[in-house]
């Protein structure tokens, strides 16, 4: 007799490692999307006995530098917007500065990882931080170009509905209609 | 081994604008999955499974037989076990009062949908990417509300 088997590779993933990761004794927590988060420390011949057996299930921790790295150019360029004093050269070469590497080298690596350029995930960052801004210190229009180094407001309007596809006051009349809903639930 | 990819589902009565979905995902270089449903009724009776798998983004056509799109946002986001799902609106309407409507009701994009394929490709890569930008570096999903 024959009998034909479908798999769901994610159910059947995230069953092993459960499995395993309790069997170990291990706190951990699946966060999803093959990521897995250890709340302790794990000595190192600890790590490769684990790697080992989750080998032969198919299973692969991934040290992958390139990884790494993209998660310091992104960590670095938030900082850089969010931050009060931002840094007065330009953003290119303190992210090379910073980082050690040829901006070249960095923006190239970036957009291979994460299908997106470090021009157009800045442009990202600052569109979020003046959406936080609109919405949780009803800054204006102005005070905020200012504060995110926009030459002007139109520049910032512009921006924004280029990111966004919605002018920053469409915007915040969503969202407060969302609260309005929201405070009469 | 199977790589990283992103889940998918989109909800849509129409099979030739299913079609054309499928078919811009697979062109694109990102990874994805995509799963189809005909309409709000069949889409919910999945997602509220027990077990379903949750994709990361969810495409809602708004005009389908039984259960319409808007119906199904509703009961969405009355739900919080689908908080992590990104709502796009994949919608043949343009009008403006349509699409604020929407937004206010907790959709998180809105797009029109394109007459050619390769403006599909294009917009479909720009939701996903974006998508992911909000799944990996934090940014603040109450805020993220984007129109194609």
């Amino acid at each position: 007799m024959k009998a034909f088997l479908k798999f769901d590779f994610t159910v059947l993933t995230k069953k092993i490692l459960e499995e395993k990761l309790s069997q170990w004794g291990l706190k951990y927590l699946i966060t999803g999307f093959g990521e897995v988060e250890f709340l302790e420390d794990i000595p190192e011949d600890k790590l490769a006995e684990i790697t080992a057996i989750l080998n032969s299930y198919g299973i692969e921790i991934i040290e992958n530098q390139k990884t790494a790295l993209v998660q310091k150019i992104k960590d670095t360029i938030i900082e850089m917007v969010f931050s009060d004093s931002p840094p007065t050269v330009k953003a290119s070469a303190y992210l090379a500065d910073k980082l050690n590497h040829s901006y070249g080298y960095l923006s190239n690596l970036f957009s291979e990882v994460t299908y997106t350029s470090v021009e157009n995930f800045m442009i990202i960052q600052k569109i979020e931080y003046a959406k936080q801004l609109i919405v949780n210190d009803k800054m204006s229009l102005t005070e905020i170009a200012y504060k995110l180094n926009y030459s002007s407001v139109a520049h910032l309007s512009t921006q924004f509905k280029n990111t966004t596809g919605i002018t920053p006051s469409q915007f915040q009349r969503i969202i407060a209609k969302r609260r309005e809903i929201a405070n009469t639930k | 081994m199977q790589k990283e990819y992103i889940h998918i589902i989109l909800a849509d009565d129409d099979e030739d604008d299913r079609l054309f979905f499928t078919d811009a995902f697979s062109e694109l270089k990102i990874s994805t999955k995509v799963q189809t449903f005909n309409d709000g009724v069949e889409l919910m009776e999945y997602l509220n499974q027990e077990d379903a798998v949750l994709p990361q983004v969810l495409f809602l056509d708004l005009n389908m037989p039984r259960k319409n799109g808007l119906e199904a946002l509703h009961e969405i986001k009355a739900n919080p076990k689908f908080d992590s799902m990104a709502i796009a609106i994949y919608s043949t309407s343009s009008s403006e009062e349509h699409i604020e409507e929407t937004f206010v009701c907790g959709a998180n994009i809105y797009i029109k949908k394109p007459s050619d394929f390769n403006t599909l490709k294009k917009v479909l890569s720009d939701v996903v990417t974006l998508n992911w930008q909000y799944h990996t570096s934090g940014l603040n999903k109450d805020n993220f509300l984007l129109r194609m």
